[in-house]
């Protein structure tokens, strides 16, 4: 899908971190790999150090704890919120719903939609095209978008390609009309017939956990993992990503009329190093307005990647001014997109670390 | 080929490639040692490798490599 939104804007960003920091260097030892072979990736792949949550902490604490951050802060009100969505690869439960718990939780009116939208490393931007086709029935309503993910309790910890990447975290993004905004064009795909380059084969219906589906096998590679984990096929989202990103981005630049120099921030989404250096070198994008750090600091957050970033790196920026930013999200589904927004002049876009 | 070779003995000292003819599916080199392969090709060449070159057909032989790294602009 292509298309231009008109008269919308994002009006904040709260980015929501883990309290405890785990690093690599102690981890090390838990994978089967020789020490040396492994410290060679530290610096190519931004294994460092990456957050996640507490035995007890789920998805929907990082939201509420999110959303009464914003209540605390006078930066909402509750009367003036119509939709809560929560885009998520780890809800708490099936059922309920982790958009009706914060809605509960927090005492919304009953005239707030509630929603979940299970996405992964693209849910930025599938959250805020379900935003934005929202507020056109919901005059001087607003969105409240969360984003989050406590992944790592899905991920083994003898799993050298997926766990030292493991990072928990949240966002929430208000959104609102504006009749003033400048249009926000964006474009997304999807394939389905890649679907299983990233999964997690056991929890659901067809493959129920079960004491069998928990047991650690050894793949065959030096990694331990379950059926019951998340497991993604490192060369095939590498050649995923930089075959479908360049062009998406490409036509996102040509289809709102803007060239690669026009844009102030590329914002995307945080994989690990070595995939975001390979992207800016195939887009020719100065080092200066693209971050690729958040992985080396917090892990890959999914889905609240893209705020994360705007959260840690543009912070006093955003409340202040205006930029042009190129935003693009890809991972499982295999979903990809990009996004051209001029974002700025919010009334907060903050980074907290909660006790979670 | 020489230079290869000695990265090879870098990083998996274990295997003796010569007597592999496929790197890739006889297990001697994974995912995560191409990238670290690609990255001492670049240092040592003074090249960048286009992403969409780091794909398995591209580092299972000795002369799949070499082709990779002059397409690349590498002097080999």
């Amino acid at each position: 899908m292509k298309t231009v939104f008109e008269g919308k804007k994002i009006s904040g960003i709260l980015g929501i971190l883990p309290e405890n920091v785990y690093y690599f260097d102690d981890e090390v030892n838990n994978y089967t790999f020789p020490v040396k072979q492994t410290m060679r990736l530290k610096k190519l792949m931004g294994f460092e150090s990456h957050r996640m949550v507490k035995k007890d902490s789920f998805t929907s604490d990082l939201c509420i704890f999110g959303a009464e951050y914003l209540l605390k802060k006078g930066y909402i009100d509750k009367e003036e919120i119509g939709a809560i969505i929560v885009v998520t690869l780890s809800p708490d439960h099936f059922l309920p719903h982790i958009s009706n718990t914060i809605q509960g939780e927090l005492d919304f009116s009953e005239d707030v939609i509630c929603l979940d939208i299970a996405q992964g490393c693209c849910g930025f931007l599938v959250g805020l095209m379900q935003s934005f086709l929202l507020l056109d029935k919901l005059g001087n309503k607003k969105v409240l978008l969360f984003n989050a993910d406590v992944l790592s309790k899905k991920i083994s910890p003898k799993d050298r390609n997926d766990f030292p990447l493991a990072g928990d975290g949240a966002a929430v993004t208000v959104i609102e009309n504006d009749k003033t905004a400048e249009d926000i064009y964006y474009t997304i795909y999807m394939d389905g017939k890649r679907r299983n380059v990233l999964r997690i084969p056991a929890g659901g219906f067809r493959l129920p956990n079960s004491p069998e589906t928990g047991e650690l096998k050894d793949q065959g590679d030096g990694n331990f993992r379950a059926l019951d984990h998340m497991h993604m096929d490192g060369a095939d989202v590498f050649n995923f990503v930089q075959t479908e990103v360049p062009p998406c981005i490409d036509e996102i630049l040509d289809f709102s009329g803007l060239k690669k120099d026009d844009i102030d921030y590329y914002l995307f989404h945080q994989p690990n190093t070595f995939m975001l250096q390979k992207l800016r070198e195939k887009l020719e994008i100065d080092e200066e307005k693209i971050f690729s750090d958040l992985v080396r600091k917090y892990g890959n957050s999914s889905g609240a990647s893209i705020p994360l970033v705007i959260t840690d790196n543009l912070s006093k920026l955003m409340k202040k001014e205006k930029h042009i930013c190129c935003l693009s999200a890809f991972g499982s589904g295999l979903a990809w997109g990009a996004m051209v927004i001029n974002l700025g002049m919010m009334k907060f876009c903050d980074l907290v670390i909660s006790d979670l | 080929m020489d230079i290869i070779k000695s990265f090879f003995k870098e990083i998996r000292p274990e295997f003796d490639f010569d007597e592999s003819k496929n790197f890739i599916q006889d297990g001697y080199l994974d995912s995560f040692d191409v990238i670290t392969l690609v990255n001492m090709i670049e240092e040592k060449f003074g090249i960048t490798i286009d992403g969409l070159d780091i794909i398995p057909e591209n580092f299972c032989s000795y002369d799949s490599i070499k082709g990779m790294i002059s397409k690349n602009g590498g002097k080999i």
